[in-house]
């Protein structure tokens, strides 16, 4: 299904997601990259070392989520844009997403928009919580967005132009 | 149309100048080409096709593909989606292979 | 005549790595292109690049651009020609260029052709309406120029110029109606696939264009899906409402200097089209032309980059001109190329480079 949509699948997911009692610690990166190609700076970006060093180029991220904080430097230095940090316990009733974002304008902190699924159909509302921004992140804003904590597992981007002035 | 909001890029456009486009006036930038001055004022059809007459756009915008073929300051063939505009050019739609005049 | 150690035609990022490296081996280097600025393709890519840290991985292409033209333009014995074409080159090792308008002959003691890749054409009726576009035109106007190619565009081809040119498309504020692909696979890296997808571009594998329509530029295209067979699925047709059609189906090696200099060249499907046969050190038949980037095959920046490098060096060694270190460096710019090549997306290209590849009894010492 990846291979010829774009998007994952439920097995897909299962192999890369968190276990379910560290999802409930808190927030933790969802590494979606299902493909082996040359690319590493996932790990050499990670600070807490949760990304282990590539042996090979072409590997996959060999993560471990419980060194993982949620810090979410990665989610701005994955070159695929393809790492998520969600927070599920962010609230009784709500997930917090951290997601890379690289259009125009920012979103504003408070403003509440439209949230994707992967397959880029809008499922909800989310409120803008923070916009990361800072030049070491080179223009790949990393986003966080309220959403309902049953979505938690669902969005991965946001309605363009939701936010057009 | 021109972008003025991009999330990665700072467009830095050169001095606003006039040039003539089959006789009308419009405006571009310094240091941008023919083909992205006219594109920018929404003109898509460059020439004619030689035998058939059909419009002509540009397609490669690096110079290789011969499609954007215009008669520039009375001289046919120039590839206008490599050469940059200049204050007061004369641009004109060509119409089929374009002849050679006095103005080589 | 001027006179120069090493020649290298074409300023992008294969042909700016192999100025650098000849130039820091100490050789007197030209690098000549006929734009007006160097850098190539890399001025339009936008997004970070893949690989490790030694290939700038995570570093946005525009940027590595820039920093490969601020060390070229530092070195003192790195002379640049912008607005310079090749027109030919001899077997008495003289290159003709139209330089400034002004026809020339350079002579040099090693040529290093990195001309790159032109776009290719898909055939359908009204392919030659204003309107329809190569994925790098469209980025040439976007992100060079800044102007939008149309409102509505329909992207062929789910290769990684597809994705990434779809995915620029979206940051320029444009909609991308759909992206269309004739094999039942995407082709490109799936992380860009799955970027584009959850922006709502839909992805249609087994899908192509049958005709564009319009009068004087494109106002629609006719798209259809495809069997296992690649037939025409009857009843799939639909009309799209479109302004722009952007042709991302692969690219050509630009090897025409190569053909005429009578260097040794092959058709490997695999690597794009003809290419030259070479060495391990990118050296061609003929012993004076060493080749980089994607006129040696097409493929990703990042490998093109360390080709560059590797002939480059190779280029100065051959002269006698070579740094003490000249082995370990080519040794690493070769192991980087294998890591960078070793993964399943990079079969095709070993596959290719295998066949391209002279052996060892017809290698140059």
């Amino acid at each position: 299904m990846l291979k010829q949509t774009g998007v994952p699948s439920t097995d897909d997911l299962k192999r890369v997601s968190p276990s379910e009692v560290r999802l409930a610690l808190g927030p933790v990166a969802i590494i979606e990259c299902f493909q082996k190609i040359p690319c590493n700076p996932c790990a050499t970006s990670c600070p807490q070392g949760a990304i282990k060093p590539f042996v090979d180029i072409n590997d996959l991220p060999d993560f471990d989520p419980a060194l993982c904080n949620g810090c979410a430097i990665c989610v701005a230095n994955c070159p695929g844009l393809a790492i998520f940090v969600v927070d599920e316990r962010y609230s009784e009733d709500t997930a917090l997403i951290k997601l890379p974002y690289e259009f125009a304008p920012l979103p504003e902190v408070g403003t509440m928009v439209g949230v994707l699924n992967r397959g880029g159909q809008q499922i909800g509302v989310g409120k803008i919580v923070r916009v990361q921004n800072p030049p070491r992140f080179d223009r790949t804003a990393v986003v966080h967005v309220e959403v309902p904590k049953c979505l938690a597992r669902e969005v991965r981007f946001l309605a363009l132009g939701a936010n057009k002035r | 149309m021109r972008i003025n909001e991009h999330p990665i890029l700072k467009f830095e456009r050169g001095k606003r100048i006039k040039f003539s486009y089959n006789g009308q006036e419009l405006e571009g930038y310094e240091n941008e080409t023919i083909a992205a001055a006219l594109h920018a004022a929404g003109i898509k059809e460059l020439s004619k096709s030689a035998v058939l007459h059909r419009p002509r756009g540009f397609f490669c915008a690096i110079g290789t593909c011969s499609s954007c073929l215009m008669v520039v300051d009375g001289v046919p063939n120039v590839r206008v989606c490599v050469e940059p505009l200049v204050e007061g050019m004369v641009v004109e739609t060509q119409q089929g292979r374009g002849e050679l005049g006095g103005a080589v | 005549m001027e006179r120069f150690n090493i020649c290298i035609i074409g300023g992008g990022p294969a042909g700016l790595r192999a100025a650098i490296a000849a130039g820091s081996a100490g050789a007197e280097v030209l690098l000549i292109d006929e734009n007006d600025r160097l850098g190539g393709q890399l001025i339009k890519q936008t997004h970070m690049f893949f690989g490790s840290e030694k290939q700038d991985a995570g570093t946005r292409g525009i940027d590595i651009a820039q920093q490969l033209v601020n060390k070229v333009q530092s070195m003192t014995n790195v002379k640049v020609y912008l607005r310079c074409a090749a027109l030919g080159l001899y077997d008495d090792k003289v290159l003709t260029v139209l330089h400034e308008k002004k026809y020339r002959k350079i002579r040099a003691e090693k040529f290093i052709v990195a001309t790159g890749a032109s776009e290719r054409m898909l055939a359908f009726p009204g392919n030659d309406l204003p309107g329809v576009y190569g994925a790098g035109a469209v980025q040439t106007l976007m992100n060079v120029y800044g102007i939008v190619p149309g409102q509505r565009v329909l992207m062929i081809g789910a290769g990684n110029i597809g994705l990434i040119v779809s995915y620029q498309l979206l940051q320029a504020g444009v909609e991308v109606v759909a992206i269309l692909e004739g094999s039942p696979h995407i082709g490109g890296y799936l992380v860009h696939a799955s970027k584009v997808r959850r922006a709502g571009v839909p992805i249609l594998t087994s899908h192509t264009i049958m005709q564009a329509i319009g009068t004087n530029a494109v106002q629609a295209a006719e798209i259809c899906a495809l069997d296992s067979h690649w037939a025409r699925l009857p009843g799939s047709e639909k009309t799209l409402e479109v302004d722009t059609i952007c042709l991302a189906v692969g690219l050509s090696p630009l090897s025409d200097l190569l053909w005429q200099a009578q260097c040794r060249l092959t058709y490997i499907a695999e690597l794009g089209g003809h290419v030259a046969w070479r060495d391990a050190n990118l050296c061609t038949s003929e012993p004076h032309i060493y080749i980089a980037g994607d006129v040696a095959g097409v493929e990703e920046a990042s490998s093109a980059m360390v080709e560059g490098e590797l002939a480059g060096l190779a280029a100065a060694k051959s002269l006698g001109l070579a740094r003490v270190d000249v082995d370990t460096a080519m040794s690493q710019a070769r192991e980087q190329l294998i890591a960078l090549r070793a993964g399943p997306v990079g079969e095709k290209i070993r596959t290719g480079l295998a066949l391209a590849q002279m052996r060892g009894d017809e290698q140059h010492a």
